[in-house]
């Protein structure tokens, strides 16, 4: 039955995040953005309190079927990120645990590497200096010795790197074999070999730090691999190994969406408490070439942020009911990032002195939300992705 | 029992009675609409026998209840607003008309009197073709649907109105209209006008597009209604009647949208130019991609706005918007849908 409205459940998930957001995330919106590089200890107390609610017991539920429609964890991921992220983007990716490491070792490490590394902060090692949305390209490379693998290599753009405990690195086995040569590797931080060279000045997303992390023959153990060491051989189990690694994308792109929609949030509520103080409120009914030009404007904004978070809750209630989800999965990541972008400045815009000014934080929220356009796959990359699937293209034709 | 808390899941899953009207729709807007659009776009007029036909597909006389001989279904906004997308994707302006008594029923039945149903609603359950309509939308630039400036007045027992409505489906030839007037000191009201009263002069008039449906304007110069066709007993809920309307017309425009990405798409695989398809361009592919987004987006929050109508949950705002973001990306599809066909897009 057609139905947009989110579960009482997933709407308490909701209201008890923001509310986390709004008192133990907002406060230090401005000290971690001023103070970058430095480790904000106050969202230690905010991953205790995720754990702590994420391991409540749940109660009975009651047996479905598989014809009954889910509405499970991934709309629950989108519901939260989105207020974590309307409380400070920064902040939350400075949250321990909230790594894309995590979620790659949940999502794909056996039972040992799950209770081992499962609840450290695992960061994620992806891009090169001279491989960023080609991830098939990688050049770190992994070459068994033994008992243990040895990495070499330079990975940059490494979210949290500083701050995490424990690293998942893509390296290739064989670069001269392809894609279905590359693996990822779980690389605890203070291995010899293993260090962190810089930390990136950014444009926004100042309290969560970026790093530059080189591999110098860095030696780990064999059972650290994620995933089967073979090489597939031929072209169908080539595409499956890789295409495995990049189907982790499918879920995360959602949620990595859903930050957009917590910035954007974030920003019009700033923006229209601050046009209300001069007597600006939204009748909803005055169609919008008859209002004055900043209540228009702000209708649209309303209306692109309407879109995109439905697109997000759609991708993930596809995920949650077992459908292939890669071209909603990177539809509401396209959408969402323009409609951060656009939202997030557009407020600053209409503010005038008071969104430029450091005075509130419109002028943060528009730097932060670049980010979200960009990290997990470049609005360009989604649309080679939609445009892909809409259009019936391989990767070879549409390049 | 189970299906309380079922009812509250997000779920975009058409139920079984929505999947077979889909298959019916669908076909009607291949074979019925789309066969005879580009033909009745350049005549300016409906084939003679489409309504008729449209007739078949029972969109009138589903919700009309069984004793006053219609089918007695449940009035869903999400299931007519799905239908109105199916039906669109064949074309926008007969689509429009094809479910424009739909909405004059509907609206009966929503805010009408029992007397009034009794009055009026057999009429569309012989099987024909009914043309009725709603007449809303006046001639001014900054026509504002809630502030009609269209009046009524009172004259004895009865009312007259008077000012003009325009771009009125069936507006020269329909027997029933609903006509939103603004009723002196009361508020807005709705009445219906059935055959050609004294002081009604109609206007059959061209526009840019739509042109295959017969638009007019009305003008009411004291034109009499006896008070019997004032719609309920109650003020009239403009607000309401304006959002659902507003809902319809999103539907249509997501309808129209998808016909439009579904006709590029085959076009941009099939036309090539310096010796391969040109969607294999990033230039041309990511217009499509966005034509796709911003068309799913459309959808869903048409839906949205639908399903809260639907459950009984206040849907201005999310009607308000569907518009907004319709209105601006739906103009947008057209024009890039006309873009990639490059000169065999302007032609006709």
């Amino acid at each position: 039955m057609i139905q947009l409205e989110i579960s009482e459940q997933h709407q308490k998930t909701y209201e008890n995040a923001r509310l986390l957001a709004e008192h133990m995330m907002r406060p230090y919106s401005r000290k971690y953005d001023k103070a970058e590089h430095t480790f904000p200890k106050e969202m230690e107390e905010v991953s205790a309190i995720l754990a702590q609610n994420a391991s409540k017991p749940r109660g009975d539920k009651p047996e479905k079927d598989s014809a009954t429609v889910k509405n499970g964890g991934n709309i629950a991921a989108v519901v939260g990120m989105q207020a974590l992220a309307w409380g400070d983007l920064g902040l939350f990716l400075a949250i321990p645990g909230s790594g894309l490491g995590n979620a790659a070792i949940n999502a794909v490490g056996t039972a040992e590497q799950r209770a081992k590394f499962g609840k450290t902060y695992a960061a994620m090692c992806i891009t090169e200096p001279g491989t960023g949305s080609d991830s098939a390209n990688i050049s770190t490379t992994a070459v068994r010795d033994g008992d243990e693998w040895v990495l070499n290599g330079e990975k940059i753009y490494v979210t949290a790197g500083q701050q995490s405990d424990t690293l998942v690195v893509w390296a290739t086995l064989d670069k001269s074999r392809g894609k279905a040569a590359i693996k990822s590797f779980i690389v605890p931080k203070g291995t010899p070999g293993c260090e962190v060279t810089r930390l990136e000045h950014k444009m926004g997303i100042r309290a969560s730090d970026t790093a530059a992390i080189s591999f110098s023959d860095c030696r780990i153990p064999l059972e650290n691999i994620l995933g089967n060491a073979e090489i597939a051989v031929d072209e169908e189990g080539r595409k499956k190994s890789f295409g495995g690694v990049m189907q982790t994308f499918d879920n995360t792109r959602p949620p990595v969406a859903a930050m957009a929609l917590g910035i954007a949030r974030a920003a019009l509520d700033m923006a229209r408490d601050l046009l209300s103080k001069e007597g600006i409120f939204l009748d909803y009914s005055t169609k919008p070439s008859n209002c004055s030009a900043i209540e228009a404007e702000l209708y649209k904004m309303e209306a692109e942020f309407e879109g995109a978070r439905l697109l997000v809750l759609k991708a993930a209630w596809m995920a949650d009911n077992g459908k292939p989800n890669s071209k909603e999965a990177s539809m509401c990541k396209a959408k969402g990032g323009r409609m951060g972008n656009y939202v997030t400045l557009r407020c600053v815009e209409l503010c005038q002195s008071l969104g430029y000014s450091e005075q509130n934080l419109l002028e943060k929220f528009a730097r932060d939300s670049k980010i979200v356009d960009i990290f997990e796959g470049t609005q360009q990359i989604q649309q080679l992705i939609v445009a892909r699937q809409v259009l019936g293209k391989s990767s070879s034709e549409l390049k | 029992m189970n299906s309380r808390v079922e009812n509250k899941l997000f779920d975009l899953t058409r139920d079984d009675e929505q999947r077979m009207s889909q298959e019916t729709m669908e076909r009607f807007a291949a074979n019925e609409i789309r066969e005879v659009a580009k033909n009745a776009d350049e005549v300016g007029a409906t084939p003679s026998s489409f309504f008729e036909k449209t007739a078949e597909l029972g969109l009138a006389l589903l919700p009309i209840p069984e004793p006053l001989g219609g089918a007695g279904m449940l009035r869903s906004p999400v299931s007519n607003s799905l239908n109105a997308q199916d039906l669109a994707w064949g074309d926008l302006a007969l689509a429009l008309g094809t479910i424009s008594p739909q909405a004059f029923v509907n609206t009966v039945l929503d805010q009408g009197t029992d007397a009034q149903r009794e009055q009026y609603l057999p009429k569309f359950c012989d099987g024909r073709f009914l043309a009725a309509s709603t007449a809303l939308t006046e001639p001014r630039a900054t026509f504002d649907p809630m502030v009609p400036q269209c009046t009524a007045r009172p004259d004895g027992d009865d009312y007259v109105l008077s000012g003009e409505k325009c771009m009125v489906p069936f507006g020269e030839s329909a027997e029933l209209l609903l006509v939103i007037a603004y009723l002196e000191d009361n508020g807005p009201r709705a009445f219906v006008v059935e055959g050609s009263p004294k002081g009604l002069t109609r206007t059959r008039e061209e526009h840019m597009g739509l042109r295959t449906l017969e638009l007019a304007t009305l003008r009411f110069e004291d034109t009499p209604v006896p008070a019997s066709a004032m719609l309920g007993e109650k003020a009239f809920d403009l607000q309401r009647f304006v959002s659902l309307s507003r809902i319809g017309l999103c539907s249509l425009a997501v309808g129209c949208c998808q016909g439009v990405l579904d006709y590029v798409t085959e076009y941009v695989n099939e036309r090539t130019a310096f010796g391969e398809p040109i969607s294999n361009r990033q230039a041309v592919a990511f217009m499509v991609a966005d034509m796709a987004i911003e068309l799913d987006a459309m959808r869903l929050m048409t839906l949205r706005a639908a399903s809260r109508a639907e459950q009984g949950l206040d849907f201005h705002e999310q009607a308000f918007l569907a518009k907004v973001a319709c209105a601006e990306h739906a103009m947008k599809i057209g024009t890039n849908g006309v873009q990639l066909l490059g000169g065999h897009g302007f032609c006709r």
